[in-house]
């Protein structure tokens, strides 16, 4: 892959934007890696599996006709070796403009009697504990900076507690007050941090999903949202739009109706 | 102390070139001796980032920006360690600026000889750029005034370089963009002066041939020249504008020498008419940055010089134009502005520049400002000079102009090349790889490069304006 020419270098005629995507090696990330590349990023992508990083990059590049994309193989639980992987990208890149982290997993328990521990405690340690781990520091870099751009994929699930799968909704819920939280600190720093709800998205996450999946939008289209979102500097927005009411119906939904519901 | 000095996320910062067009954000460290910027080097080493020495960051292109990598601050490094008044000659820390140098030196009856635009520079910067100033067919850039420097090297070697000793490194580190080692001390010649003031000479030049002409002739009966030129009227007109020459006074022409080199004479005022406070001024040029705005400006500049005439005029008010107006360049707004200078010999200067200036105009990007100058070449390895003239054009960066002027910028290029010219390191910020192999030479760069393994075997030491140009 390093088959590709080095970009040009960033001049006041030719900028060059940064961005770090975690999780990009299908669904949502990988689909943003593409569009962001499109619109001239350079890109460090993180995912656990080589292989799929590795083709998208190679995809990257080749349409770009230049190094636009950058392969580095992550776990995010292994939070120790945080520190040390983001300075070595912001190194490679040659700064840092964009943080996006879109990695996630979800483990339904599989019926609305069912508690598995090991899955809640996955679900808590990637969605969230992950997210703390890559954000906090990309934040003190960022309000050092006085300028930058977060994004976080977290979830409609995240706004209300639910029957279906409580560990789910409880890592997306702790992830959407977390980016809030690091908005009120940034935003007086210059620093613009987008919490990105979406409903259901063609992706391998929605295979788990059980029952009905209305307005379920490709990763393409959740992508667009998320692009327009971020130039104009949003601070929340759902994907598809429609969830907006939606979700507004639910969260005021009264409890004694809402604990009588089964989804 | 040392502890300090690790890689924390609160010294990652961002920083901006002189012209507001560029940003980046790297560690920034500002030590304040020589072993802190060791342990510097000794941090670059260990955690594997590249180190890029920044003084005033008054160039207006990448030379002092390294992004994601270790950002030198020089700033604090700021003593004047010796000054004989008596043989003019200062021994100065590298962040020591023009402003603090001769405002220091002024009063006994000294100036710099090589003086920028603006005295917010410093020496170490001046000196990785080679700066000239408008003397340069005269006295040369400012490494010719050098008597002696020391260098910290990325090895860890302290070195002291003379025009006699360690040659090679002496005139490949002066002009060299920072990337063989780091000043550590400087010593300079000062020039005497007889007066605070100069006269100053002006005439209105009505094309690009005569204003050629003027710098050329009148060049050898005078200390300085510059030439403004109206870059925004063509056809018989283009290369129109305004010379300035002065020559410093002597003997009696001075009344009263001692009056006028005090500082309160030579200070730039803070208030314009006494009232009007120019540190806001920029707002208010900010509704004329554009094309119509400084097409008047041009124009009734240009109408204002046609009156030929002589006053006198402090050292500081004559040289640091730049200064005149605290932070103009702000003025350009949201995507800053940057500056292409060219350096061609005076055989093929006015065809190149008849060439680029119709062409800007035809294509709708005029540039807002043009300032000419008179040069000759040096010895120094990276050198821009050469026997002819420069012409720097000043550019608004905007978002809907970046694809068109730097299209146009290329086009600039090629030309300046095919007539044999030169660009500065300090201002040309889209200077490719290429451009720099065909002015400077592969022998050159190879002397160069060979002076870098030396120096820094390890590659310590890289900006974003060496990864540009030698990456």
């Amino acid at each position: 892959m390093s088959n590709y020419p080095k970009p040009a270098a960033a001049t006041p005629l030719n900028p060059r934007r940064r961005g770090i995507i975690i999780g990009a090696s299908d669904g949502i990330g990988a689909a943003l890696a593409r569009r962001l590349a499109h619109e001239g990023y350079t890109l460090a992508l993180l995912a656990r599996s080589q292989d799929k990083l590795e083709s998208l990059c190679n995809e990257i590049n080749q349409t770009s006709r230049e190094l636009r994309a950058h392969v580095y193989v992550h776990d995010v639980t292994e939070y120790e070796k945080v520190p040390d992987l983001l300075r070595k990208i912001v190194a490679d890149l040659g700064g840092l403009d964009l943080m996006v982290f879109v990695a996630g997993v979800n483990y339904p328990p599989g019926g609305i009697d069912k508690y598995n521990f090991e899955n809640d405690r996955k679900m808590i340690e990637v969605n969230l504990i992950g997210a703390l781990a890559w954000l906090n520091p990309v934040a003190e870099m960022f309000q050092s900076a006085k300028a930058g751009q977060m994004v976080g994929i977290s979830s409609v699930a995240g706004d209300r507690g639910r029957v279906g799968n409580p560990g789910y909704n409880t890592s997306k819920a702790a992830l959407t007050t977390y980016l809030e939280a690091l908005r009120n600190r940034l935003t007086r720093h210059g620093v613009n941090v987008l919490t990105v709800k979406p409903g259901f998205v063609q992706t391998e996450m929605l295979k788990a999903a059980q029952g009905a999946t209305p307005f379920t939008v490709p990763p393409e289209k959740a992508v667009e949202d998320i692009w327009k979102a971020m130039q104009k500097r949003k601070q929340v927005i759902y994907t598809a739009s429609i969830w907006r009411w939606i979700m507004l119906a639910i969260q005021h939904t009264p409890s004694f109706i809402f604990r009588r519901l089964s989804f | 102390m040392e502890a300090n000095i690790s890689l924390s996320l609160k010294n990652f910062t961002q920083l901006e070139n002189f012209g507001h067009s560029l940003r980046a954000s790297s560690y920034r460290f500002r030590p304040t001796s020589v072993k802190e910027i060791e342990e510097v080097f000794r941090l670059a080493r260990e955690s594997g980032l590249t180190v890029t020495a920044r003084g005033a960051g008054k160039s207006y292109n990448d030379a002092s920006l390294n992004g994601g990598g270790i950002l030198l601050d020089m700033s604090a490094i700021n003593q004047i360690l010796g000054w004989d008044a008596a043989s003019g000659i200062v021994r100065c820390e590298p962040g020591v600026t023009l402003e603090q140098l001769w405002q220091y030196v002024e009063p006994n009856g000294w100036w710099p000889p090589v003086v920028s635009g603006t005295m917010k520079t410093t020496l170490g910067g001046c000196l990785a750029a080679n700066i000239h100033g408008k003397n340069n067919f005269r006295m040369g850039p400012i490494g010719e005034h050098v008597l002696e420097f020391t260098a910290l090297l990325p090895t860890g070697e302290e070195i002291t370089c003379t025009p006699k000793t360690n040659i090679d490194l002496f005139y490949g580190m002066i002009s060299g963009l920072g990337m063989l080692g780091v000043f550590t001390s400087i010593t300079l010649q000062m020039k005497q002066i007889e007066s605070g003031l100069l006269e100053v000479d002006a005439w209105p030049v009505h094309d690009l041939h005569e204003h050629l002409a003027f710098l050329l002739d009148k060049a050898p009966n005078h200390d300085y020249t510059v030439g403004w030129m109206d870059t925004m009227t063509g056809g018989k007109s283009l290369g129109r504008g305004q010379i300035h020459a002065a020559h410093y006074l002597h003997g009696k022409e001075d009344p009263n020498p001692q009056a006028t080199m005090q500082l309160n004479n030579q200070i730039l005022p803070p208030r314009i008419f006494g009232v009007f406070p120019k540190s806001i001024l920029y707002l208010f040029m900010r509704p004329f940055a554009n094309n119509l705005g400084w097409w008047g400006v041009n124009t009734a500049k240009y109408i204002a010089s046609l009156r030929k005439h002589t006053f006198r005029q402090s050292h500081a008010a004559f040289h640091f134009l730049l200064d005149y107006v605290p932070n103009w360049e702000l003025s350009y707004g949201r995507g800053g502005m940057i500056q292409h200078q060219s350096f061609l010999p005076k055989e093929t200067a006015e065809a190149a520049w008849r060439e680029m200036l119709t062409m800007s105009l035809n294509r709708g990007i005029p540039s807002y400002l043009g300032v000419t100058k008179r040069h000759r070449p040096d010895k120094f390895l990276l050198t821009h000079a050469v026997d002819g003239f420069s012409l720097a054009l000043d550019f608004k960066v905007t978002d809907g102009n970046r694809a068109t002027l730097s299209q146009m910028l290329k086009d600039f290029d090629r030309i300046v090349l095919d007539a044999g010219g030169r660009f500065y390191f300090a201002k040309n910020s889209e200077t490719s790889a290429e451009a720099a192999r065909a002015f400077l030479g592969e022998d050159t760069i190879a002397k160069f490069k060979e002076l870098k393994k030396k120096c820094d075997p390890n590659n310590l030491l890289e900006s974003d304006l060496f990864r540009r140009v030698f990456g």
